[in-house]
């Protein structure tokens, strides 16, 4: 048997591209971290953690926390509307569960740039949303929408949250609802069966849902640059500028090693949780 | 009670998702050069879309890069998947880890590291380096959706034609792909909408000169927000819907 030769060549493939033009570049970028540029971008030889201390002073540890807080908010606010959405979803006849998947699915494969376009549309001062807000005197008419930290927030939330629908959807329609059947026999109410004997269940899934929206979000760079205004910058779009105004790529590298942490951290976490043994418990059950 | 809420509050969940698009879609059709009040009904958006070359420049770019990038995509994805099913090795951990990776990295890091990449390499920006990043980012898609497949798999028929004598390829060629075809299709569905649509990693290893669409569109919403991107958005919409229904339709008629 030429089994390791047939490995190798089934596996190269994909590994071998992977590799080259994701890992490698991947340990370019938090290499850099360790570097120190001069005043035109020119990398110097050596290496130093001047880059990486840059991300203690106030500015960057300010940009740090407004990131954290804005995708945290997302990730809760995008979790309140999928919990309850893929709730209703898997209590749906079959055919109108098929048709609500769609449903979920058509915005989330159409074209991002537009949908954030979209929002500009809508929360235009002379567009609808305002209008309406101003004649139930919500809203005075020279308040902007657009342009500050809650339109970065709705636009987020938008953009995000069906990330989380689906897989909670898929959990959902997993759970076994005679349980709840059961909970409310035996005279459980069915908001209480719902937080006693659904929610629980389906706790692996909303961690999961969860990152599904982190992710995104704690990376954001178009929403804040287009719907956001001075003061609503990420850490995307520090590194962007970094990048392509100041050129300052150790400074743009330690940055983006910070991201990752934020991103990787929690994801680490969760696949571990997932691998460990209350997880393994419940797929034995 | 709680029927009535999540009722409630899945109706305004898909109103919140289509509002900004159905209002889109309504300015398209806005005599008003600025948004926002209406004056009236047009299609002279539509007429002066046509008339539009750059726009159909950066489309034939973004198509050219999607069509290539989907088709690599989707055989790295497939022999990728087939490896991490036929085999159970350290080797395949690693190489789970590594397709698993790109999904969970937010794309503006993969946009500079392959931005890093290609300048330490002297790549020139192009579309080619479109074409790289594309390809990248979407060998993970086709492959998690092919390897989802594939744990459903009835083994008793590889073992049957295993038994009477098949050789690997001949299996391959004859039982495995002929199953697979469905979620292969799906997977180039997936990686060809992914790279039309994908704008951030783009920006990053974009050539001067050779925009994609969605480069494009953000440029111009950058530049004021011309009426024009309104006809071409809701173009869009259409193209992106239909295709996601005939993506949904393939997976419904598989066998699960």
């Amino acid at each position: 048997m030429k089994k390791p030769l047939q490995q190798s060549l089934i596996t190269l493939p994909s590994f071998g591209w992977l590799t080259f033009f994701f890992l490698v570049p991947a340990c370019i970028v938090y290499m850099f971290a360790f570097k120190r540029a001069d005043i035109t971008g020119a990398i110097l030889p050596g290496w130093s953690l001047d880059s990486l201390k840059t991300l203690l002073d106030k500015q960057s540890l300010a940009l740090t926390w407004r990131t954290l807080w804005l995708s945290l908010v997302t990730t809760a606010g995008g979790l309140c509307l999928a919990i309850p959405m893929s709730y209703y979803m898997a209590t749906r006849t079959p055919s109108n569960q098929r048709r609500l998947v769609l449903f979920v699915m058509i915005p989330l494969w159409s074209s991002f740039i537009v949908r954030i376009f979209a929002w500009k549309i809508v929360l235009h001062p002379e567009g609808i949303v305002k209008m309406l807000l101003v004649t139930c005197g919500l809203s005075k008419p020279n308040t902007p929408l657009l342009y500050n930290d809650l339109a970065v927030l709705i636009v987020m939330i938008y953009s995000y949250f069906p990330f989380a629908v689906l897989p909670l959807y898929s959990a959902a329609s997993k759970f076994d609802f005679s349980l709840f059947e059961a909970a409310m026999d035996l005279g459980a109410t069915k908001r209480r069966s719902f937080f006693t004997v659904y929610l629980p269940a389906m706790i692996p899934a909303i961690l999961t849902a969860g990152l599904m929206v982190l992710i995104p979000a704690a990376g954001a760079y178009v929403i804040p640059e287009v719907v956001g205004g001075s003061g609503s910058e990420m850490l995307g779009n520090t590194i962007a500028r970094r990048i392509f105004l100041d050129r300052n790529l150790p400074v743009a590298s330690a940055l983006s090693l910070l991201l990752s942490l934020v991103v990787f951290i929690p994801a680490v976490i969760i696949a571990l949780w997932h691998s460990g043994p209350q997880a393994r418990g419940g797929e034995n059950r | 009670m709680k029927a009535s809420w999540s009722r409630w509050i899945s109706y305004a969940g898909f109103a919140f998702l289509y509002l900004p698009v159905l209002v889109l879609i309504g300015s398209s059709f806005n005599a008003s050069r600025f948004g926002g009040a209406w004056t009236g009904f047009t299609l002279s958006w539509y007429q002066r879309l046509l008339c539009e070359p750059s726009i159909w420049n950066a489309l034939a770019n973004s198509l050219l890069v999607a069509t290539y990038s989907s088709l690599l995509a989707t055989i790295l994805g497939v022999t990728a998947a087939l490896s991490l099913y036929w085999y159970r090795s350290t080797l395949q951990k690693l190489h789970l880890g590594l397709l698993l990776a790109p999904l969970v990295m937010p794309d503006i890091l993969m946009g500079i590291c392959l931005l890093f990449l290609f300048s330490s390499i002297c790549l020139k920006l192009s579309l080619f380096t479109v074409f790289l990043a594309h390809t990248t980012f979407s060998i993970s898609y086709v492959a998690m959706i092919i390897k989802t497949r594939l744990e459903t798999l009835d083994t008793s028929i590889i073992e049957a034609a295993r038994d009477l004598g098949a050789s690997t390829f001949y299996m391959l060629r004859k039982i495995v792909l002929p199953i697979l075809a469905p979620s292969i299709l799906s997977g180039w569905l997936l990686a060809f909408t992914l790279s039309l649509d994908d704008f951030v990693i783009t920006f990053f290893v974009v050539g001067p000169g050779a925009t994609t669409l969605p480069v494009y569109i953000y440029s111009m919403m950058k530049f004021g927000a011309p009426p024009l991107i309104n006809a071409l958005s809701t173009l869009i919409l259409l193209f992106t819907a239909v295709i996601t229904v005939v993506y949904y339709r393939i997976l419904q008629e598989e066998p699960s």
